[in-house]
């Protein structure tokens, strides 16, 4: 038996644990990242999938996409219950940064450990708990603008090094580009 | 050839590995995992060359740029640079209604367009809690079978030719032909097919499209054969694929390797076994695993995986074939398109028409992260919905994206000629890899 076949409860920096389509997600304080990272790999998730961080800016504002939602999701059976005008659930921050994980097992385990930050605020590498993390968490500095301490090349990946900003946030304006060669430039 | 023994003969936690290493110890590199440092002694010699290795050149699979440090032939140095074809895909989804969606994901892979197509639309589906008929299952299970044979076809094709080996790839490129055009039977489009919908398929299997597959499935192992008769008793090819590009099994789990890649060090893991999604866990296949962790086991590991691939291509034909007049999209008017000719006759379809294409369908809250086995690897999406007709975000875990970090692994001290068939054997599409 696994140390949290029971409960996620023993993970260092342990917030919440919810279900939700089939999935588990573990919330864990920022600042415990590293150490709940180490105490997952060590009960058997050796293998990290993806790093990825969602900007939640807006979420739930009017004139922003999706503000009509369904809070209970869609009931096939009830589609009278569909369009009811709700708000999604607000958020603790404005960043999530979920860390998914696969243990290699008969069956597969998968867990999603995620934290939250706000602008400014930074999170532990985990470069030294699964090498692979060296380009994901590169890839979410360039595009999302976290900070992770101690990645030993925190550089810009996908976009040029000299460029200004942080594309896949939702304050990035969409558009914004100059086109070169063109008659406007 | 090695056979995996039996698993039920592992413990749990030395299953998926189950081979010796290839060598011992870890062989990242320490500082970066993912940069080859010259090593101070050779760096004062001052005899190292620099050398920009891209971004563009025939050899690379698109535009990957590798800065190699030379000591005479030796490479001592490696940094991958990349993100020369990064086009913003996510950003641009977000922007979209779900249904527009469905196009972008096969160009991010552009020679597994088809799994691609299928992850994002089983994540959407996941979040919509709704049911796909049996027939779209399998139609959907044939299809990216066909397009594994298709991807592992350019992989040997180019890898070989890069080695010199010409001939391989004109061979290689008939069989493609053959699958291409089966997909414009299908789906009307060579590549980038959008033929899977939310729901299901896009339309009906058209009439013809059985025997004409089967005819290929019927001549793709000669056709394998052939390959095998060109490539494996071969000295140079074996020569320049045998123990180069050493990828050990642990070394490959920590560097997040998937797909063959993994398989071919000897890790015995594959997601359309060990977590099925569609029909695979109503279908035969084997699972080729090789130890040598090498260039010629990545090889052989994508060689069998298309014997494989067409087994599975045989039994889905045979299910299908028995499914005439099925359906083959969900009955769900708050998210399927309705038929067409329903347009003419009844205003509630006309409704339901107009609001799906204007405004979208909408997507219960949630996120969610999906994983298949696309040819190159375990291909992840991560949405997040707020509930609207859009994307709140969406993601990508790329195979070739992750590939590309252990190159500096791989090459060891090898010599530059190596390094040619050891980026071509981890397969990375740099669409994939910049999305």
């Amino acid at each position: 038996m696994t140390a949290f076949a029971k409960g996620w409860e023993g993970l260092p920096g342990f917030v919440s644990a919810k279900e939700s389509f089939g999935e588990t997600t573990v919330t864990v304080e920022r600042e415990e990242i590293h150490a709940a990272c180490e105490r997952a790999r060590d009960d058997g998730f050796t293998f990290l999938a993806d790093i990825v961080t969602t900007d939640y800016l807006g979420w739930g504002h009017k004139g922003v996409s999706g503000y009509i939602g369904t809070g209970t999701g869609r009931d096939l059976n009830h589609p009278a219950t569909q369009g009811f005008q709700s708000l999604p659930a607000p958020k603790p921050k404005r960043f999530s940064l979920s860390y998914h994980l696969l243990a290699m097992e008969q069956p597969a385990r998968r867990v999603r450990l995620q934290c939250w930050l706000d602008e400014g605020e930074s999170v532990a590498s985990v470069v030294s708990v699964w090498p692979t993390a060296d380009w994901h968490e590169r890839e979410q500095f360039d595009l999302m603008g976290v900070q992770f301490d101690g990645h030993p090349n925190l550089a810009r990946l996908l976009m040029p090094d000299d460029w200004e900003g942080h594309p896949l946030r939702k304050d990035y304006p969409i558009g914004g580009e100059p086109v070169r060669f063109s008659d406007a430039e | 050839m090695t056979v995996a023994p039996e698993r039920s003969a592992r413990s749990r936690r030395d299953w998926p590995i189950v081979f010796p290493p290839p060598y011992e110890g870890s062989r990242i590199p320490a500082r970066v995992p993912t940069i080859l440092d010259v090593p101070a002694e050779l760096l004062a010699t001052d005899d190292i060359l620099q050398i920009n290795f891209g971004p563009n050149h025939p050899s690379t699979h698109g535009v990957l740029r590798l800065i190699v440090d030379l000591d005479g032939e030796r490479v001592v140095g490696l940094n991958a640079v990349i993100g020369y074809l990064h086009t913003g895909f996510e950003k641009t989804m977000e922007q979209k209604t779900w249904w527009k969606c469905v196009t972008y994901p096969e160009r991010i892979d552009y020679l597994g367009y088809q799994n691609a197509e299928l992850v994002f639309v089983l994540a959407v589906e996941r979040l919509l809690a709704i049911e796909v008929p049996e027939k779209a299952t399998w139609m959907r299970t044939l299809l990216c079978e066909l397009n594994r044979i298709h991807s592992h076809l350019i992989f040997l094709g180019t890898s070989a030719l890069e080695l010199g080996a010409i001939s391989m790839f004109w061979y290689c490129f008939r069989e493609r032909e053959t699958i291409l055009d089966l997909y414009e039977m299908v789906t009307g489009a060579r590549m980038h097919t959008r033929y899977f919908q939310v729901g299901g398929l896009a339309e009906d299997i058209p009439e013809g499209f059985y025997p004409e597959c089967r005819k290929f499935v019927e001549w793709m192992p000669h056709a394998l054969d052939d390959y095998l008769a060109l490539l494996d008793r071969n000295a140079i090819w074996l020569e320049r694929t045998k123990g180069v590009g050493l990828l050990s099994a642990q070394d490959a789990i920590a560097l997040g390797q998937t797909g063959p890649n993994l398989r071919a060090s000897g890790v015995d893991w594959d997601l359309r076994r060990d977590q099925p999604y569609l029909a695979y866990d109503q279908v035969d296949f084997r699972v080729p695993v090789y130890a040598g962790g090498d260039v010629y086991d990545r090889y052989r590991v994508r060689m069998d995986e298309m014997a494989e691939s067409t087994r599975i291509v045989d039994q889905c034909l045979r299910r299908l074939e028995r499914m005439d007049g099925r359906p083959w999209i969900a009955d769900d008017r708050k998210v399927v398109l309705p038929p067409r000719e329903e347009l003419h006759t009844s205003m509630e379809s006309l409704i339901h028409h107009f609001k799906i294409v204007t405004e979208g369908f909408r997507v219960p809250e949630g996120e969610i992260y999906v994983a298949i086995e696309s040819p190159r690897g375990e291909s992840g999406c991560y949405l997040v919905s707020d509930g609207g007709p859009k994307p709140w975000r969406v993601h990508f875990r790329a195979p070739s994206f992750v590939a590309l970090e252990a190159t500096a692994t791989c090459i060891g001290d090898a010599i530059i000629a190596d390094l040619i068939a050891i980026v071509g054997s981890l397969d990375a599409v740099m669409g994939d890899t910049d999305r």
